[in-house]
């Protein structure tokens, strides 16, 4: 089996994160519920995590990150808690709907949409965002990365824009967080949403939001906490406002085992590596007749810009994308991930609600003679 | 039952706070550690820093600077 649907979820994963989450199972007890070694052990393991996210991300204060089961619990956390009715909000046609179903639902109930239209490579259109802009705009929700293209936003721009007009910038690094450098503060990012089953490596089950200092977020969650157990509030003091339940604490050990690979093993290294696996596909399939790419593929990364992720999306002719998977699957043992990504958007762009697309997603993992076989498996099936 | 000694308690507001405690007391060998809050001082999180006066006059300002809820002195 070659397995290209690291953008889904990384399925190989470094040893250590098994074993730390096995030796968490056999070890931890429920952390910040007791003062027994178990308890401690566990709420040793979490803010011991906590301390390395804010190291991958330059977060000054690890209290700020809060933990969620996956990106799109942080999303809703992020969105349900910021935005009131009769704000505004600013997004793109990028979006994944961890970010748009939230952003539907709360325009229900009166908060104001508007999107950054993507040209025919899928890049946004930043020209926009002054056009776009009104006196209750408060803040833009943008991905780093879109899920479908692999196209990586320039967050530095809007981050610009944003800081000039004094909106919250709201990110989504579902895609590019431990394969991508990020930088809050340099970005100037106000709320980062993360997961922690992709490109950090860790177990299913984990991820997170970061929150500025200065910025509070009303959880849609409220509950057990193990502090001010005689309030009938839960407690507003992060991390512990947006923690309400139990966490995963075996999964979070596992990521912090994954962040301590990603530390030793250098994210530069393990972008090269997914960058060169990606440029091999594209340039052994783009010129293959009735073979379409869709993202913007006329950067290169000579200058480290780090423009786009290892995400590659294509169909053939007007073949249904679900049955040319189907083929990789069968024919050649390829797992890659057909139909609409959630990203409804980003395929009304590019004009493809129907047929889909059919995705390849590397890891460093992967080699390049798997690459060689996706090739091969592309070029037969175009005949 | 055993016989009771004077402890400074160290409060906080999270369990966040109390592991960061416990992290900085480790790393720069304070002498201390943490135990569930004793019922007679009131407190957010149910864990404290407990340790011995002694030594916490040692390292009073050190501690002062970490994030914490209140400190006092209890029998027990």
């Amino acid at each position: 089996m070659i397995y290209f649907d690291n953008a889904a979820t990384t399925l190989q994963k470094p040893p250590q994160v098994e074993e730390a989450v096995l030796r968490a199972m056999r070890t931890l007890g429920n952390a910040g519920r007791g003062a027994h070694e178990p308890t401690l052990q566990a709420a040793r393991e979490i803010y011991e995590t906590r301390v390395a996210l804010a190291e991958l991300f330059h977060i000054s204060d690890p209290m700020r990150i809060a933990f969620t089961s996956n990106a799109t619990e942080a999303m809703n956390t992020a969105i349900s808690g910021l935005f009131c009715p009769g704000d505004h909000v600013v997004t793109t046609v990028c979006e994944h709907n961890s970010v748009l179903r939230p952003l539907y639902r709360m325009e229900q109930y009166g908060v104001e949409l508007s999107f950054l239209q993507a040209d025919r490579n899928g890049l946004p259109d930043y020209s926009q965002l002054e056009t776009l802009c009104r006196r209750n705009t408060k803040a833009i929700v943008m991905t780093h990365a879109s899920n479908l293209t692999g196209n990586v936003n320039d967050l530095k721009r809007v981050s610009a824009f944003a800081k000039e007009k004094g909106l919250l910038l709201v990110t989504d690094a579902a895609q590019t967080a431990g394969i991508i450098p990020i930088d809050v503060q340099e970005l100037g990012i106000d709320v980062l949403c993360f997961t922690g089953h992709k490109g950090l490596l860790g177990p299913q089950g984990t991820g997170g939001l970061y929150v500025r200092s200065g910025i509070v977020i009303p959880s849609f969650k409220v509950g057990g906490s193990g502090v001010h157990s005689y309030d009938r509030v839960h407690p507003d003091e992060m991390p512990t406002a947006l923690e309400a339940g139990t966490l995963n604490g075996h999964g979070i050990a596992g990521l912090r085992a994954a962040l301590g690979y990603l530390k030793q093993t250098g994210i530069e290294q393990i972008y090269e590596k997914e960058r060169k696996l990606a440029d091999r596909f594209v340039n052994g399939i783009r010129d293959i007749p009735g073979v379409t790419l869709y993202g913007d593929f006329s950067r290169d990364d000579a200058a480290g810009s780090r423009n786009r992720v290892a995400i590659v999306s294509l169909n053939i002719r007007d073949e249904d994308s679900a049955a040319v998977a189907d083929w990789l699957w069968e024919d050649y043992g390829i797992c890659v991930r057909a139909g609409a990504h959630c990203a409804p958007l980003m395929h009304r762009t590019f004009g493809t609600v129907n047929q889909g697309a059919v995705r390849f997603s590397f890891s460093h993992y992967n080699t390049e003679e798997e690459i060689d076989l996706a090739i091969r498996a592309v070029r037969e099936l175009a005949q | 039952m055993r016989v009771k000694e004077s402890y400074i308690i160290i409060t906080f507001k999270t369990t966040e706070e109390a592991i960061a405690m416990e992290s900085h007391c480790k790393t720069c060998g304070i002498p201390g550690r943490l135990i569930p809050i004793p019922r007679t001082v009131t407190a957010g999180c149910g864990i404290c820093w407990r340790m011995k006066p002694e030594e916490y006059g040692e390292y009073q300002q050190e501690l002062n600077l970490m994030k914490h809820e209140h400190i006092t002195e209890v029998l027990m």
